[in-house]
C-alpha cells in the first residue's frame, strides 16, 4: 500500500495520509473542480432528491405539530419526553466528532486531520442545526422559546438558572455559534481560491462576497492563523462541555436511570463514538464517489476506527458501571430500573443497543483487517449510529416509563409523526450536506497544500 | 524603508528634546521615529502589530459610542410594549341586587334526585350561573358530601346536546302547539274518564308529583300510573314485603354497628343513602390511638366493589350462591328458613360461617346484615330475619313506612303496561323522565308495543331513544332549572329550587302533568308551593317556606321509625321463593359506578372517570376472575359473545382480581344509541340481557369470537407482590408495600409506630431549610376512611375546570385528573386485599419539579404551596418527568373546549382555563385559600381552622381528606399528622411532602385464617 520508501520505517507499513505524487496545483485542481468544473453528477441529484424529500417531510411534520400541539407524538404522562429529546441528544452527539477533529486534533498537531476536517466541521454544523430544532419543537408552546434566554423584560422575569435546560440553551447556542464561525473562518482561503478560479460571473461574485476580500497577504494569514487558533482553543473545551451539559438534563433529575454521576464522561464518549461513526458514514461514500481516495486514505479510516474502538470501550465501561452501581448501591429504584431495562417491555431495545454499540463494533474493530476494510467500516459505522440512537431511547424512555409510583407507570409508542420528524431531521441534515458538497470544497484545499509541503519536508 | 526615508524629513529635534524632558520618569526609546510619534511610525506599527493593545488607550471612539447606542436600543426594544385600550370602559356602579357582590359566589340549597331519591346539595352560583355542586351539611343523606353523579350533574345542565326544542312527529314544534294538542287529548280523555291514558314515571318520592298524579287519576279514574326505573329496587321492596308482609323502607345505622355483613351489597357505593352509609361506616373506623376500636366488615360478593375493598373479610362468591350462604348463615343463627338445611356453597371455607356466627352473636344488637340489589327478595328477607334474631332491628336497623310515594313491583308494573297495550287498552302514553326504549328488559318487547300506542308523549332531558319513537317530545328542565321536591332515603323532604331559569325552555314533570290536569300555565314554583301550602297551616307558612328553602330540608319530614314484625309465614314463603342457581356460568348485571343507568352517558366527566378498582374508562366490559379468564382462554380485550335469555351481546373481557369464579359482571348504562355526541355508541347495551323476572342475575353462555377490542384504563399496575401469583421484581413489590402501609388493628396496638419511616422523614440537606412563618398548608389523608368512591375526582374536575380528553387520549396515558384513586392489590389473584389510595400533588417542600423548570413557571410560595404559573409555562414537561408521584398533567392538545358556548358558564371563574402546551396540577384549591385569606384579612384576623376546604375534602363522604395549617398545632390536619399512623410517600427522596397519609388498618377476625 505504500510503495515509496517514506513509510517503510513506520509500524506495519501504515498507509500514508496523502497519496504520493501530489503537488500544490494538482490538489487545488482536483478539489476545486468538484465545485467549479465537473458537471453535477446524476448520483448527486438522486441523493439530493431523497434528502430533500425527507426535508419536506420534516416541514410537513413540523407544520402539523405547530397546528395541533405535541399531542401528535406518542409522549404522555409519565413519558413526557420522547423522540424529540432522543433525537436532540443523538444529533448533538454526532456533531462532537467534527469539533474534535477540527479543533482538538488541530491543537494536537495531528496532520491527518487536514483532509477530513472540512466536511467533518460541516457535519457538525448541520448536526447542530438538526439537534437545535428539537428542543424548540418539543416545547408545548414553542413560540415562547426566547423565555429561556436572559433578556430584559418588562415583567422583570428571568430564566430559572438552576434548570439544566437553561444551561442547555447556553451550551448549544455557544456550540452552534463557535461551530459556524470556525467552519466559516476555515473556509475563507478556499472561498478566495474558488473566486479566483471561477469562470462564471455569478460564482465569482458569490464566492468573492463570501471570501470577504481575502487576498492571501501575509497580514491576512497572520490574522487568520491567530483567529483559527483562538477559535480552536474555544472549541476544544466545547467537545467536553456541551455533551456534559446535555447529560445534566438527565443527571440533575431524580429519575432512576437518569440520576447518575457517570453520565457526563459517558455521554461525551458516546458523543464522539457516534460522531466518528457519522464521519465514516459520510467519508466512505464521498471518497468513493468523487475519487478522493488519494486524500482520504485508508490511514484516515483506520485512525477513525481506532477512535471508535477507544470511545466504544469507554461507553461499554459506562454500561457496565451503571449496572454494577444499580446493584452495589442497594437502591431499590436503581435496581428495578436496570432489571426493567434488561427484562421489561423495552428489553429488546436494550439488547439491540448492546449488540449495536458493544457486541459488534468492539469485537470487530480490534482486527486491523477490518479497520482497513472500507465496506466493513461503513456497515459498522451505521450499526454504531443506530446503537447510539437506541442508547438515548433507552435512557429517555425506559427510565421514565417505570419510575417511582407503579400506579403511574405507562408505555410509550412512537406515532407516525415521531418517525416523520426523526426521518425529516435526517433529511434536513443530508440536504444541507448535499448542498455543501456541491457548492463548497469538501476538503480544505489550502490545508492539503500545507500537507504537501509537510510531506516534502519529511521526505527531505 | 522608503517610508522611513521620507519621514525623516519631518523630525523636529527641538520638539523631541522637549518631550523627553517633560517625561515624568525615565523612558526607553528605540528610535527617533518613536520619539517623534509621527503618523508614519504609527502606521508602520499598526501594520507590524495589527492588534496592538495600546490602541485602546484612546478611550471610546465615536464609532464605538454609536455601536453601543444601537445595541442598547435594540436590546431595549426587546422588552416589548403594552398598549392600553383606547376605548372608554364603564365601571360597574349600578344598583345591584341584594346579597349580590360581583365576583363573589352565592350558595343555594337544593337537592338532586337520583333514582327518585334526593341528596341535599349546596350549589355554588357565580353571577347567576351554577358552577359547582357541594353537599349540604344539614341534609341527612349528604351531611356535606356529594357523590360523583351530583358533582357531575352540573355538566349535564350545560350539556349542549340536551334536548332544546319541543318535537312533534320528528319536526320542531313548540310548547304552545303542545298546549293546544294537549287540550284536545284532555277533552277526549275526559269523555272516556281517562280510559286509555297511562302515565309512566320512574320511582317517585316527590310528594308534590305524587299528589299531582293522584289528583289526575281522580279526574281520570280509568287512567293508570306505571313506574319503571331502569335499575329498580324490586328485590329490596319485595324482600321487605316477604319478611314483614308489607312494603317498608329500611334505614341502616352503620355508626352503631360493630359487625357488618354485606350479602352482595355495595352499600358504600350505590343506592339511596350510600353517602350517609359511607359517612357512618367510616365513623366506626376512625382510629386515633391504639386504644380505639373499629367495626368489622364481612363482604360476600361476586363483583369486586368498593365495599368489598373495605372488607376485613371478603369472600368472592357467585351471586347465585349467595342465597345458599345466607340460608346457612341464617340457620347458624337460629333463623327458621323453612327449607331443608341448605348446602353451604363449596367455595366457602369451612371455618368461615361458624366464625362469623360467633362474631355476630358476640355483638348482638350491634350488627347489620345488608343484602344487595342483585340478590333475590328471599336474601333480603333472610337479612331482615337475621337482623331480627340478632336484636339489631330497632337499633342498628330501623324500619319506616315506604319513602316512595307509591311502592310497586316495577317489573310487574311495566309488564302490566305492556299487557294493556297489547290488549289495545292504551291510546295515550305519557312518559315522564325515563327512557324505557333503551332500558326496558328485552322480554317485555317494549318497542314493538310502544309503537301501537296512538299518542305518545315523552318528557326527558335528551332527545333519546324513547323520544325518537314518541309523537311529542318535550325537553325536560334539569333539576337545577326547576322547582320540585323529593325525599331522601330516610324520608326527609327537600324542596328543589332552581339556580337558573331553564336554558332551553325545558319543562318539569310537574308542569306537564299540570297541563294534562287542565291547570295549564301553572308554574313549577306555584305547583310545589301550593302543595306545601295545603300541607301546612297558613300562619307562618312564609317563614316555613323560607326556612325550608334556605336549609335545603323540610324540618321534621324524616319518616318515623315503624315497628315491624317478621311475618309468621316468612319461613314457608322463604322456602318457596328460594331456589339457588345451579352450576355453569352466571352473569351479573349492575348499575355502572360512573354512568349510572345510562342517563349520564353523555356526561364526559363521568365517562372519563376511572371506574373503581378496574380503572376502566369510556367502556363497560365483561369482568371475570383471573381463573375464569384462564378457563375461557381469554385475556383483556378479547371479545366474548354472551348469550342469555335468547339475547346476545358482544362484550370485551376485563380480568378483575377478586371476582368470583364462573361468574361474569357487566355494567349497564352503555351502548346508548341516542345519548349525544359524547355517549352515543360507547360500550355495549347490556339491558338486552335483562328480563323482568330476576333481572340482574342469570345463566349465560359464553363463546369466544376471536375479536379484540381496546379497553382503556388509567392504571396498569396494581399488584403489591409478596406471595402474589403474578411475580413482579421484588424491589418493585417492596416499594409498593411502602406506598400503601397496612397493619391489622392488633398489630397496630402492639406496634403503633409501624408506619413510620425507618430512616426518618427528614433527610439531611446541605442547605438550611426554609422557615415557614405564618400559614403552612398541608393535607392528611386517612386511608382507613377512604373508600375510593371517586367523588373527589369529579369534585376536583368541576372546581378546577379540568377538561375531558376522550378515550383515545386516555389510551395514550393523557388523562387530566389532578387527583386520582390508585388501587393496589395484595395477596393472591383470587381474593386479594384491595387498597385505594388517593394521590394528588404532594406540595413537596423540596419539590423536584421546581428546580428543573427553565422559566420558573412552577415555584414555591411562602406558605409552602408548589404553585403553577400557567401563563409562564412553555411546556418543556421536565417538571412532570422529575415528579416522583406523577401528579402533573399536560395539555398535549387544546383539551379545554373553548368553542362550545354553553360550556362557558360552567367554568369556575376563579380558575384559569388552561390552553394547549401548558402543564397543570393540583393547587390545593389555591383559589379557595386566597378567598379565605382575603376574607380574614378584611376582618383583621387569622384564617381559622376548617375555613378553607378543598373541593376534594368538601365532597368526601368519609372525611378522609383533611386540609389546613400545619403550623397551628390545634388544627385538625396537624393533629392527624401527629398520629403515629402518619407517613409520607417516597420520603426517602427527601421531597418532604406536605400531603401525608394515615396508614390503613384492618380488623380481621382472628378465628378466620386466610
Amino acid at each position: 500500500m505504500s510503495p515509496d520508501g517514506l513509510e517503510k520505517t513506520a509500524v506495519e507499513a501504515r498507509p500514508p495520509v496523502l497519496a504520493p505524487g501530489h503537488t500544490y496545483a494538482s490538489i487545488t485542481d482536483k478539489i476545486s473542480s468538484i465545485v467549479l468544473l465537473q458537471k453535477t453528477k446524476r448520483g448527486w441529484w438522486f441523493g439530493f432528491a431523497v434528502a430533500f424529500t425527507l426535508f419536506m417531510v420534516l416541514n410537513f411534520a413540523v407544520g402539523y405539530l405547530m397546528l395541533m400541539g405535541v399531542g401528535i407524538w406518542g409522549i404522555n404522562i409519565p413519558i413526557a419526553w420522547g423522540f424529540a429529546i432522543v433525537n436532540f441528544v443523538w444529533w448533538i452527539g454526532i456533531g462532537h466528532a467534527g469539533t474534535l477533529i477540527s479543533a482538538f486534533l488541530l491543537l494536537m498537531r495531528q496532520a491527518w486531520r487536514q483532509s477530513i476536517n472540512r466536511f467533518a466541521e460541516a457535519m457538525t454544523l448541520f448536526a447542530v442545526a438538526s439537534a437545535g430544532m428539537f428542543p424548540l419543537l418539543h416545547m408545548g408552546r414553542p413560540w415562547l422559546f426566547y423565555w429561556l434566554m436572559p433578556y430584559p423584560d418588562t415583567m422583570g422575569t428571568w430564566p430559572q438558572f438552576r434548570s439544566p435546560l437553561v444551561w442547555d440553551v447556553f451550551a448549544v447556542s455557544t456550540y452552534g455559534t463557535i461551530s459556524l464561525l470556525f467552519w466559516f473562518v476555515g473556509l475563507l482561503p478556499d472561498l478566495a481560491t474558488l473566486r479566483d478560479r471561477a469562470s462564471n460571473r455569478l460564482a465569482q461574485i458569490t464566492y468573492g462576497f463570501l471570501a470577504m476580500g481575502w487576498r492571501g497577504s501575509a497580514r491576512h494569514w497572520q490574522r487568520y492563523e491567530m483567529a483559527y487558533l483562538l477559535l480552536a482553543g474555544l472549541a476544544t473545551p466545547l467537545v467536553v462541555s456541551v455533551h456534559t451539559v446535555v447529560s445534566f438534563d438527565f443527571t440533575i433529575a431524580v429519575v432512576p436511570g437518569w440520576h447518575s454521576t457517570i453520565f457526563p464522561p459517558y455521554f461525551v464518549a458516546g458523543a464522539i463514538y457516534s460522531g466518528f461513526a457519522m464521519v465514516l458514514t459520510l467519508a466512505i461514500p464521498l471518497r468513493q464517489f468523487y475519487g478522493l481516495e488519494d486524500f482520504i486514505t485508508l490511514r484516515h479510516l483506520e485512525n477513525m476506527a481506532k477512535i471508535l474502538l477507544a470511545t466504544g470501550l469507554i461507553v461499554a465501561y459506562g454500561y457496565v458501571m451503571e449496572t454494577f452501581m444499580a446493584f452495589y448501591s442497594g437502591s431499590t429504584y436503581d435496581r428495578s430500573m436496570i432489571m426493567n431495562r434488561m427484562t421489561g417491555p423495552y428489553a429488546p431495545v436494550y439488547w439491540l443497543l448492546i449488540t449495536g454499540n458493544i457486541a459488534i463494533p468492539l469485537t470487530a474493530l480490534w482486527s486491523a483487517k477490518i479497520r482497513r476494510n472500507v465496506a466493513a467500516l461503513f456497515v459498522i459505522s451505521l450499526i454504531v449510529q443506530m446503537g447510539m440512537w437506541l442508547e438515548r431511547f433507552v435512557i429517555v424512555v425506559t427510565s421514565l416509563h417505570r419510575d417511582f409510583m407503579p400506579s403511574a407507570w405507562g408505555m410509550y409508542y412512537p406515532t407516525i409523526w415521531d418517525w416523520a420528524t426523526f426521518a425529516g431531521s435526517i433529511g434536513l441534515f443530508l440536504t444541507l450536506f448535499f448542498l455543501f458538497i456541491r457548492f463548497l470544497p469538501m476538503i480544505s484545499i489550502f490545508e492539503m497544500r500545507g500537507l504537501v509541503h509537510q510531506v516534502k519536508e519529511e521526505k527531505a | 524603508m522608503g517610508r522611513k526615508e521620507k519621514g525623516r524629513s519631518t523630525f523636529d529635534l527641538v520638539q523631541i528634546q522637549a518631550k523627553l524632558e517633560q517625561a515624568p520618569e525615565k523612558r526607553f526609546w528605540r528610535g527617533l521615529e518613536e520619539l517623534a510619534g509621527t503618523p508614519e511610525y504609527r502606521n508602520f506599527l499598526q501594520c507590524e502589530f495589527p492588534h496592538d493593545p495600546r490602541q485602546d488607550e484612546k478611550g471610546v471612539s465615536r464609532r464605538d459610542a454609536l455601536k453601543w447606542m444601537a445595541a442598547s436600543a435594540a436590546l431595549a426594544g426587546l422588552t416589548a410594549c403594552t398598549k392600553l385600550p383606547t376605548e372608554k370602559i364603564v365601571p360597574y356602579a349600578q344598583q345591584r341586587p341584594e346579597n349580590f357582590v360581583p365576583g363573589k359566589p352565592l350558595f343555594y340549597a337544593t337537592a338532586m334526585p337520583l333514582g327518585g331519591y334526593a341528596t341535599g346539595l349546596l350549589v355554588e352560583s357565580h353571577m347567576g350561573r351554577p358552577t359547582k355542586v357541594e353537599g349540604n351539611p344539614s341534609h341527612p343523606a349528604s351531611l356535606g358530601a356529594a357523590d360523583v353523579f351530583a358533582q357531575a350533574s352540573v355538566l349535564t345542565l350545560y350539556d349542549p346536546d340536551r334536548a332544546q326544542v319541543v318535537i312533534y312527529d320528528g319536526r320542531i314544534g313548540s310548547w304552545s302547539t303542545f298546549l293546544t294538542s294537549a287540550e284536545q287529548y284532555r277533552a277526549d280523555l275526559l269523555l272516556r274518564k281517562g280510559a286509555g291514558l297511562r302515565i309512566l314515571t320512574g320511582t317517585v318520592t316527590s310528594p308534590t308529583l305524587a299528589d299531582q298524579i293522584n289528583s289526575l287519576l281522580a279526574q281520570f279514574p280509568q287512567a293508570k300510573w306505571h313506574q319503571h326505573e331502569p335499575c329498580n329496587r324490586d328485590s329490596t321492596r319485595e324482600g321487605a314485603k316477604l319478611a314483614f308482609g308489607e312494603y317498608v323502607s329500611t334505614v341502616y345505622h352503620f355508626d352503631q354497628a360493630d359487625v357488618v355483613v354485606s350479602l352482595d351489597a355495595d352499600f358504600l357505593g350505590s343506592g339511596p343513602g350510600a353517602l350517609r352509609h359511607a359517612h357512618d361506616f367510616s365513623e366506626r373506623r376512625r382510629v386515633t390511638s391504639p386504644q380505639s376500636s373499629m367495626n368489622r366488615l364481612y363482604v360476600v360478593e361476586s363483583t369486586p366493589t368498593i365495599t368489598g375493598a373495605m372488607a376485613d373479610h371478603r369472600l368472592p362468591l357467585r351471586a347465585g350462591d349467595v342465597e345458599a350462604f345466607a340460608r346457612a348463615l341464617a340457620e347458624g343463627l337460629g333463623v327458621k328458613t323453612g327449607a331443608v338445611a341448605a348446602a353451604v356453597p363449596a367455595r366457602v371455607p369451612p371455618d368461615w360461617i361458624p366464625a362469623l356466627v360467633r362474631d355476630l352473636e358476640k355483638h348482638r344488637g350491634a350488627c347489620i346484615i345488608v343484602a344487595g340489589e342483585q340478590q333475590p327478595p328471599v336474601v333480603h328477607a333472610l337479612a331482615h330475619a337475621i337482623n331480627d334474631v340478632l336484636a339489631s332491628a330497632g337499633k342498628t336497623v330501623t324500619y319506616t313506612g315506604p319513602v316512595e310515594a307509591n311502592p310497586v313491583n316495577q317489573s310487574t308494573s311495566l309488564g302490566e303496561l305492556v299487557a294493556d297495550i297489547q290488549a289495545g287498552q292504551v291510546d295515550t302514553l305519557v312518559i315522564l323522565g325515563v327512557n324505557p326504549v333503551y332500558s326496558a328488559p328485552a322480554d317485555v318487547h317494549f318497542v314493538q308495543n310502544l309503537l301501537k300506542v296512538r299518542t305518545r308523549i315523552h318528557l326527558s332531558l335528551y332527545d333519546d331513544e324513547t323520544a325518537e319513537l314518541c309523537h311529542w317530545h318535550v325537553p325536560e328542565a334539569h333539576y337545577l332549572e326547576a322547582w320540585s321536591d323529593a325525599r331522601a332515603y330516610d324520608g326527609t323532604v327537600s324542596i328543589l329550587q332552581p339556580l337558573i331559569s331553564p336554558l332551553y325552555d325545558g319543562k318539569s314533570a310537574h308542569e306537564v302533568l299540570a297541563v294534562l290536569a287542565g291547570q295549564e300555565g301553572l308554574s313549577g314554583h306555584d305547583i310545589v308551593r301550593d302543595y306545601w301550602q295545603r300541607q301546612k297551616p297558613a300562619a307562618g307558612f312564609e317563614a316555613f317556606w323560607q326556612r325550608s328553602l334556605n336549609d335545603g330540608v323540610v324540618a321534621g319530614t324524616a319518616l318515623p321509625a315503624k315497628p315491624v314484625k317478621l311475618s309468621g309465614t316468612f319461613a314457608t314463603q322463604a322456602a318457596k321463593v328460594g331456589g339457588s342457581q345451579g352450576a355453569g356460568m352466571e352473569i351479573v348485571l349492575r348499575l355502572d359506578p360512573t354512568v349510572w343507568d345510562g342517563s349520564f352517558a353523555n356526561n364526559g366527566w363521568l365517562q372519563e372517570l376511572p371506574k373503581p378498582l378496574t380503572k376502566l374508562t369510556w367502556d363497560n366490559a365483561a369482568l371475570v376472575s383471573p381463573a375464569t379468564a384462564l378457563k375461557l382462554g381469554v385475556t383483556n380485550g378479547d371479545v366474548l359473545k354472551l348469550r342469555s335469555r335468547e339475547q346476545e351481546v358482544d362484550a370485551p373481557v376485563w380480568i378483575t382480581p377478586g371476582h368470583a369464579d364462573d361468574s361474569l359482571t357487566v355494567h349497564l348504562g352503555y351502548g346508548r344509541r341516542r345519548a349525544g355526541r359524547v355517549g352515543t355508541g360507547v360500550g355495549f347495551n347490556a339491558y338486552k340481557l335483562c328480563a323482568s323476572e330476576r333481572p340482574w342475575v342469570s345463566r349465560v353462555e359464553v363463546q369466544k369470537t376471536g375479536k379484540n377490542y381496546q379497553l382503556v384504563t388509567t392504571q396498569h399496575h396494581h399488584i403489591m407482590g409478596k406471595e402474589g401469583e403474578e411475580v413482579e421484581e421484588e424491589s418493585v413489590a417492596a416499594r409498593q408495600r411502602s406506598l400503601v402501609r397496612v397493619a391489622t388493628l392488633e398489630k397496630f396496638r402492639q406496634e403503633p409506630d409501624f408506619a413510620r419511616e425507618e430512616g426518618g422523614e427528614k433527610a439531611p440537606s446541605l442547605y438550611p431549610g426554609y422557615k415557614y412563618d405564618g400559614n403552612a398548608w398541608g393535607m392528611a389523608i386517612d386511608l382507613n376512611s377512604c373508600i375510593g368512591c371517586n367523588a373527589c375526582v369529579v369534585a376536583c374536575q368541576s372546581e378546577n375546570n379540568i377538561p375531558v380528553v376522550g378515550k383515545d387520549q386516555v389510551a395514550r396515558g393523557r388523562e387530566m385528573h389532578w387527583i386520582r384513586v390508585d388501587t393496589y392489590f395484595h395477596g393472591g389473584l383470587q381474593n386479594p386485599e384491595t387498597y385505594n389510595e388517593v394521590v394528588l400533588c404532594m406540595q413537596c417542600e423540596n419539590a423536584p419539579c421546581e428546580y428543573v423548570c427553565p422559566v420558573a413557571a412552577t415555584v414555591h410560595s411562602p406558605e409552602g404551596l408548589n404553585e403553577m404559573i400557567y401563563n409562564r409555562c412553555v411546556g418543556t414537561r421536565y417538571c412532570s418527568n422529575n415528579c416522583p408521584y406523577k401528579v402533573r398533567r399536560f395539555n398535549f392538545y387544546l383539551y379545554a373546549d373553548w368553542k362550545t358556548p354553553s360550556l362557558e358558564p360552567l367554568r369556575n371563574p376563579d380558575v384559569t382555563v388552561r390552553s394547549r402546551g401548558v402543564m397543570e396540577k393540583c393547587t390545593y384549591c389555591v383559589q379557595r385559600i386566597n378567598a379565605a385569606k382575603i376574607a380574614a384579612e378584611k376582618e383583621d384576623r387569622e384564617v381559622g381552622d376548617g375555613e378553607i376546604v378543598t373541593a376534594c375534602q368538601q365532597t368526601c363522604p368519609t372525611q378522609a381528606i383533611v386540609f389546613g395549617n400545619i403550623n397551628d398545632p390545634n388544627s385538625r390536619v396537624a393533629k392527624l399528622k401527629a398520629q403515629s399512623r402518619n407517613y409520607g410517600l417516597l420520603t426517602d427522596l427527601n421531597t418532604r411532602p406536605r400531603t401525608t397519609y394515615l396508614a390503613k388498618l384492618r380488623n380481621p377476625n382472628p378465628e378466620i385464617k386466610e
